[in-house]
């Protein structure tokens, strides 16, 4: 029987107050926070860094057979973005990595996919929410990222089994967005409020009856979607007075589009107990529905870094700097030459580096090389490198320098010598640094960016940041 | 390491330099036929007299045609190399080795840099980066070098305002020396607190730790020792010429701990040994240093032999190396005031040489002693970054036979 094996989120640590559009713009804007991806993220990178949490706890990542990568703001078209995924997180070459791009709709369709899949399927789900200054799209989206782990207890103990799915599909017009356009449109809200409750309440019985539960005995239920309204009509009929309704954090992080019912999902199972029901409701052309029974393993197995601790770690940038970031607002470069992009063959000939970040230890002389050559930097043997990951192991900061000077496409860049625990320098760039930061000593993990864009070629590599506090096991 | 070298083998007998400067009025070409023509003439010779040319550049042109089509030579032998920031230097070093040999009688080195054309305030374009998957990040080269003073006050446990004292010191010393130079690009000495509270550029460097951005062009004729009197009364003779590139081991190596740049202390050995120098702080009259960045003239004094180390610092402050000190370092400016174009840099510093060797420095300039017969001189630079880089050392005399 399949069910769900491991999970990981992603929120990223900057946060837009909505007031700040409003004194900017001296309109719109409304209350609360948002979550904004930092300059050097994108709906990629943060579907790594919520794969790799999902991935965390599986020493084995060669049971993943599929890849699966959802997000209405594809860092790339034509070119799949689920490959980059792929190679950052390790997956072995057989396992197929393909994109479902486009709608927010494809975000529960990689679920209820992945949830359906014969082989272990790793659903990754991202978004970057955004709209024209002033537009309810801007102050009311986030970015954040999740991703899931679907296969059959055979694989692995499930920490909850999938116990019902459904769906009710319609076309209609609710909202949209021509490619290659930057901001959606909408129609009358009050159009689609319509449709969605009476496709929420076929999907969600068809879902229950294949359970065998009654509404009453859900304990955890998730509705989401992009259109407030009919989200908030949806939780009233459902019967609002018999269950818990998980209500996510939209004040705080914002509606993450694609990614929104992974994420919701995902601060479900960290507080979820053993043995209880989780409808999860998602309205997007159509409903969808999932519903899961939590296991025990659950308890000892759930994400290390929750999403509550996520929404918690916030660092305020002003308006300005979340339009200049979104490329909205553009400004002037430094007197430089850009740097040249990143080439293909030798990103190619270098991608385990590049994107993996997986360095060597000397099979002589012992010692661990990050940007491992081929001859050992140390003892100088020939080809004795073997490989090494170091995007999981945490490193102390030895040397830091802010460079005023250097080319960043929002400086000042930040340079550091790094010390891996257990050995291995790397000379990185930090990133989400909070104001006040004076990093030598203090401890940095890895994180996976897109260093910068040009000529129409993101070049992606690792960066190092403050290290996150994780979950204790079992906790 | 076989490292022989050529000591007392080959003279210099003629040299030149241009002023440093941001020359918008003139091009690289402009440039390349100013110091060629004197540098020959210095030695009485015109250009169809020089046999072959090693023309050093690191970003100003490729291949010899950027010496022989502005100087129209006649179908001579013209090398194009490139070092890094010992460009300069390396074209010196091959001219001399060629004459050494006796394939050429004389030859000349030049170097050239046109910086300031390209509207980025001289900065370089990244071009292909060493690692072309870019997975390794372009910093600008005040960050490189910063972490030398962070490395050295870690290592020795001086405190940050001693280090700060240390650096204004070296600044303030350059841009002194530079205020008695006429081709220097900064020609004013600048104040302790100007340095002081300057704006930051990278790490704890301001704008008055760094060098000039320049344009320039500097060049020498070399000949063997035995032909130097056909040329000039005053030749001045190479002792040793070392240059290393390093395994680029140091951004790897968590036990590098950015107090010393390796490359030049094996730079300097191996240079001692060719040179006979045995005691560099004794022996040496004056010194022309890579004073890129302050905290890298501060990290030379230990690995050139000049002070103990963990000991350069109160050297500094103690005035060791100032115009009147015991071993003045940069007594024309140094790259600090002098300014840095990047292919004439090693030679620049070789022609302050020529000059105190020869007592023909400006006298608000002239380092007593280097003017005595058996005086030594010596010029270093490094091209890189600290952990990853290529040093030169070269020590000149103006006579031949052992240092006095």
């Amino acid at each position: 029987m399949t069910g769900l094996l491991s999970y990981g989120a992603y929120i990223p640590s900057a946060r837009l107050a909505c007031a700040d559009i409003g004194k900017a713009l001296r309109t719109g804007g409304g209350t609360g926070h948002r979550a904004v991806a930092n300059f050097d993220e994108d709906t990629t990178s943060m579907g790594v860094a919520a794969a790799r949490d999902a991935l965390a706890d599986m020493r084995d990542r060669a049971i993943v057979r599929q890849l699966v990568f959802a997000t209405s703001a594809p860092a790339y078209a034509d070119k799949a973005n689920a490959t980059a995924i792929h190679a950052a997180t390790g997956l072995r070459s057989e396992a197929l990595a393909v994109d479902m791009v486009g709608s927010a709709r494809s975000g529960i369709g990689a679920l209820m996919l992945a949830a359906r899949a014969a082989e272990p399927t790793l659903a990754v789900l991202a978004d970057q929410r955004g709209g024209l200054p002033g537009s309810t799209a801007e102050s009311e989206g986030g970015d954040a990222a999740a991703a899931f782990v679907f296969g059959s207890s055979a694989d692995r103990l499930a920490i909850a089994e999938i116990i019902g799915e459904a769906s009710a599909t319609d076309e209609f017009l609710d909202r949209w967005r021509l490619p290659g356009d930057r901001s959606s449109r909408v129609w009358e809200e009050r159009f689609a409020a319509e449709i969605y409750p009476g496709l929420a309440e076929t999907a969600l019985s068809a879902a229950l009856e294949r359970a065998g539960l009654k509404i009453d005995k859900i304990d955890h239920l998730v509705v989401t979607g992009l259109h407030a309204r009919a989200v908030r009509r949806v939780i009233k009929r459902t019967g609002a007075n018999s269950v818990a309704i998980d209500q996510g954090y939209q004040g705080r992080i914002g509606n993450c589009g694609t990614a929104e019912a992974g994420v919701q999902l995902a601060d479900v199972l960290d507080r979820a107990g053993a043995g209880q029901t989780i409808a999860l409701v998602v309205l997007s052309d159509g409903v969808s529905v999932l519903i899961f029974r939590t296991t025990r393993t659950l308890e000892t197995h759930r994400a290390v870094h929750p999403v509550a601790a996520q929404v918690e770690d916030a660092r305020p940038i002003s308006y300005a700097t979340f339009l200049s970031w979104s490329g909205r607002l553009q400004r002037e470069p430094q007197r430089r030459p850009r740097p040249s992009p990143p080439y293909a063959p030798p990103a190619y000939r270098r991608r385990r580096w590049k994107f993996g970040l997986v360095g060597g230890r000397c099979s002589s002389c012992g010692r661990r090389q990050a940007n491992p050559g081929r001859v050992c930097a140390f003892c100088r043997s020939v080809d004795s490198m073997q490989p090494e990951a170091l995007a999981d192991i945490p490193a102390t900061i030895a040397f830091e320098t802010v460079d005023r000077l250097a080319f960043s496409p929002h400086p000042p860049l930040t340079i550091a010598l790094v010390d891996f625990e257990g050995g291995g320098r790397l000379r990185c760039q930090l990133t989400d640094l909070p104001e006040d930061w004076n990093g030598p000593g203090k401890r940095v993990e890895m994180t996976f960016r897109r260093m910068f864009t040009t000529d129409g070629i993101h070049n992606y590599f690792w960066k190092a940041r403050p290290l996150r506090p994780v979950r204790e096991r079992g906790a | 390491m076989p490292s022989n070298g050529i000591c007392d083998r080959v003279a210099i007998v003629g040299m030149h330099c241009t002023a440093f400067a941001e020359h918008w009025d003139r091009s690289a070409d402009d440039l390349l036929i100013e110091v060629a023509d004197a540098a020959a003439s210095a030695a009485g010779l015109n250009l169809d007299a020089i046999d072959a040319f090693w023309l050093g550049t690191a970003q100003s042109g490729s291949s010899g045609l950027t010496l022989s089509r502005p100087l129209r030579l006649p179908y001579k032998p013209v090398t194009r190399l490139e070092n890094l920031c010992a460009t300069g230097s390396e074209a010196l070093r091959n001219a001399c080795y060629a004459v050494a040999s006796g394939a050429y009688d004389v030859a000349m080195a030049v170097g050239v840099e046109k910086l300031k054309d390209t509207g980025n305030a001289g900065l370089g374009g990244a071009g292909v980066p060493d690692a072309a998957d870019d997975s390794r990040w372009e910093t600008s080269a005040p960050a490189n070098f910063s972490v030398l003073a962070e490395g050295y006050a870690a290592r020795y446990d001086v405190s940050p305002e001693h280090v700060k004292d240390v650096l204004v010191h070296i600044a303030r010393k350059n841009h002194h020396n530079g205020a008695r130079n006429p081709l220097a690009q900064f020609r004013k000495e600048v104040s302790a607190e100007t340095i002081r509270n300057a704006a930051p550029i990278a790490g704890q460097l301001g704008v008055y730790d760094c060098s000039g951005v320049a344009d320039g062009a500097a060049a020498a004729i070399a000949v063997r020792s035995e032909d130097a009197a056909k040329y000039t009364d005053k030749p001045i003779f190479i002792k040793g010429l070392s240059l290393i590139a390093g395994p680029s081991a140091g951004f790897l190596d968590d036990q590098y701990d950015f107090s010393t740049v390796p490359e030049v202390v094996a730079a300097a050995t191996d240079c001692y040994r060719q040179a006979g120098v045995t005691d560099p702080r004794g022996q040496i009259a004056l010194a022309e240093v890579h004073d890129c960045f302050t905290p890298t003239e501060l990290v030379l004094m230990e690995d050139l032999g000049f002070s103990e180390r963990g000991a350069g610092w109160r050297d500094v402050l103690d005035g060791c190396f100032d115009l009147e000190g015991v071993l003045p370092v940069n007594p024309d400016g140094g790259l600090k005031a002098f300014g840095h174009p990047v292919g004439a840099s090693g030679l620049r510093m070789m022609y302050e040489c020529w000059l105190q060797l020869r007592g023909e420095a400006p006298p608000q300039r002239q380092v007593a002693r280097a003017a005595q017969p058996g005086a030594l001189a010596l010029t270093n630079n490094i091209g890189g970054a600290p952990g990853d880089c290529v040093a030169f050392v070269g020590v000149v005399g103006n006579e031949l036979g052992e240092a006095r």
